[in-house]
């Protein structure tokens, strides 16, 4: 390294550049967005414009943005408990397609008679499906000591697997000319929309809500601060007593349980049967959420709404630009690099010195 | 006979980018570095290897390429853990999801292209023996080139003093720094080394082994490749082992198939994954034999100014 610039640590971490770290990042990620528009011959300004401010343009763009957001707010909540547990748990994607093929198992026994009351048990159902495929996380670590990150990375692989034979053999719908995929969810099993005229549905509600009751958690019960003490000072809390055991399970589950509902919400929301691919990919986008919203709950719920309108912006820019719309995950990715490079911040200073030779 | 003569040429096949990424994921953690993006840099190089054949009609520009682009992944890595001293955990899965967004990116257009036809693969003269010749001597060079690898791999780390610096740097970073050993620039080459493995397995996959491109292609195998290391508790010839394992483990669901056995192939497809997650466990089952084989510094950020 030759240029003049050198890290030196703080004495004690910048308070505010925890808050300015994300922005900074998000403003990067938009400039580098900008310049790979430009790399490929459009116009950066309409490009970031397609991607920002269209989206937010109508009311509809608004409801599309609250329904991407409720699937990566149910997950990354859960996933900025592990994460302040540090417990590594990436396989959320996993766990909420776990949620889907246990919520939408349950919405296809409902019948043309069938009343509204089969929601709440096709959520609770998700819940438990989710929390089944996190469970097995938490079992192999806190019995076989195995890693959690390959593990529920593995398991977002059986999962898909699982799904794909599920669609393709018992529950195909013969009347599906042979596509692998379910029957359409009866109207009493599909989530109830929240703004009419729109696709916004209940599951946008019920993502707030548990962003709050994980901020209560968090802020105000024992559990929130056994939480917090064994990610940030392992060694106090065993002194505490604070059973680490305990809130491997607790945080897996609790995780896996909210991402799980995502997926039945998924399932029994916008898309309304089970196909091989139930979401592209919310549950590791949340991992990126959790770390931009601060592993905060109410961060997190920002962080969403931003990453639903790079998903959204990511379709406008395809129609109306023909731009790949593989384009948001190059920028999902982009995001996290800088708020990892900006978090250097938080801990050191960069100094000017244009004599010293850098170590 | 001619059986196991094709699961074993197959296995050594779909052994192989398991064998090339993780003998450099071992180089790299004994360095004391981890990096979780090792799936990214594969697919990226699969798709950036892929293009280059396609576009020159030469496989060997195919694998220039992939080895490229992961070197280039790999110092990214490197800027960010080493110089900026971000968290390898956050940083790797950063670059594992920056990876699959960029290689479907970089992909889109070369979607459904396929690659002319290769004329035979293999050892002139020993791949027309029977049964062994079809077995075993009738692969790509690069398969041969990973063994090989293996062995120069132990060899460099166990018995040369480079190997011993890389050590010495992965276990101990302070004591590396006090004696005067540039730390972060020999885990830069570490990486660098690691990038360019992962990036011909991922090259691998896409020009020799499929052979096309397809989003999200390499499924796993660079997560895979990273708990074969463990399983392997750091050592090459034990990754070899491994490797040849899951290698069977993946080609034995084929051939159940081809031999009439009635099970769906999205549970066949399961078994790579659900085999690792059953080995992982019954290997860390013993903490202490984990943490006895395993560089002391894995995952620890060093600041030679702290």
């Amino acid at each position: 390294m030759t240029l003049p610039l050198a890290l030196v640590p703080r004495a004690v971490p910048a308070r505010a550049m925890r808050w300015a770290s994300p922005v900074l990042a998000i403003m990067l990620t938009l400039a580098a967005g900008g310049l790979i528009l430009a790399f490929l011959g459009r116009d950066p300004v309409q490009g970031l414009k397609v991607f920002l401010w269209d989206p937010l343009s109508t009311q509809r763009g608004w409801a599309e943005l609250g329904l991407k957001a409720t699937p990566l707010i149910l997950c990354a909540v859960g996933l900025v408990v592990c994460f302040r547990a540090n417990v590594w748990n990436i396989g959320a994607e996993g766990q909420l397609i776990a949620g889907a093929i246990a919520g939408g198992g349950v919405a296809l026994l409902a019948s043309r008679d069938s009343t509204r009351a089969f929601v709440p048990a096709i959520l609770v159902a998700a819940a438990m499906g989710g929390a089944l495929w996190a469970a097995l996380t938490a079992w192999l670590r806190d019995r076989f000591n195995a890693n959690e990150i390959l593990v529920s990375l593995m398991l977002v692989y059986v999962a898909q697997l699982l799904l794909a034979w599920l669609v393709q053999g018992v529950w195909k719908d013969p009347q599906g000319f042979g596509f692998p995929q379910s029957k359409l969810f009866e109207a009493a099993a599909r989530m109830p929309i929240l703004l009419t005229g729109t696709r916004l549905n209940v599951g946008f509600a019920l993502a707030l809500l548990a962003a709050v009751v994980v901020w209560l958690m968090l802020a105000k019960w024992s559990i929130g601060f056994q939480l917090r003490v064994v990610g940030e000072a392992p060694r106090a809390a065993r002194y505490a007593g604070f059973s680490e055991r305990r809130l491997l399970w607790f945080s897996l589950l609790l995780s896996g349980a909210l991402a799980g509902v995502a997926g039945g919400v998924e399932a029994i929301g916008p898309i309304g049967q089970l196909t091989p691919t139930i979401s592209p990919g919310y549950g590791f986008a949340a991992i990126i959420v959790a770390f931009v919203g601060r592993l905060h709950p109410f961060g997190a719920v920002l962080a969403s709404c931003l990453m639903a309108q790079f998903y959204i912006g990511g379709e406008l820019a395809q129609s109306r630009m023909g731009l790949p719309s593989a384009l948001t995950g190059v920028y999902q990715g982009l995001l996290l690099f800088f708020l990892l490079a900006c978090d250097t911040l938080i801990t050191h200073r960069i100094v000017w010195r244009p004599t010293a030779k850098a170590a | 006979m001619n059986e196991i003569a094709s699961l074993t040429a197959a296995t050594l096949s779909a052994a192989t980018p398991l064998l090339l990424a993780a003998i450099g994921v071992v180089v790299s953690e004994k360095s004391g570095v981890v990096n979780l993006g090792i799936e990214g840099i594969m697919l990226v190089a699969a798709a950036a290897g892929f293009g280059a054949a396609h576009a020159t009609g030469v496989n060997l520009a195919g694998f220039v390429a992939g080895a490229a682009a992961g070197v280039l992944l790999a110092m990214l890595f490197a800027g960010l853990t080493l110089g900026l001293l971000t968290n390898q955990y956050a940083t790797g899965l950063a670059l594992a999801l920056f990876g699959a967004g960029l290689s479907a990116f970089l992909g889109q257009p070369l979607q459904g292209e396929s690659l002319p036809a290769r004329g035979a693969d293999g050892i002139p003269g020993l791949r027309e023996l029977p049964v062994v010749g079809p077995a075993l001597f009738a692969q790509h060079w690069l398969v041969y080139g990973a063994l090989l690898l293996v062995g120069v791999v132990a060899w460099f780390l166990y018995r040369t003093r480079a190997g011993l610096v890389l050590r010495a740097v992965g276990e101990s970073p302070d004591a590396a720094h006090a004696l005067g050993i540039p730390v972060r620039f020999v885990r830069t080459l570490a990486l660098a080394f690691s990038g360019a493995c992962a990036g011909l397995a991922g090259a691998f996959l896409s020009v020799i082994y499929t052979p096309l491109w397809s989003e999200g292609m390499v499924a796993g195998r660079g997560w895979i490749a990273l708990a074969l290391v463990v399983f392997a508790t750091w050592r090459p010839v034990r990754v070899l082992i491994g490797a040849l394992l899951f290698g069977g483990v993946t080609m034995l669901q084929y051939h159940l198939q081809g031999l009439g056995v009635e099970v769906p192939s999205p549970l066949l497809a399961m078994t790579p994954y659900v085999a690792t997650i059953v080995v992982l466990a019954l290997i860390s089952r013993n903490p202490r034999w984990i943490r006895l084989n395993m560089p002391a510094s894995l995952g620890r950020s060093f600041d030679p100014r702290a």
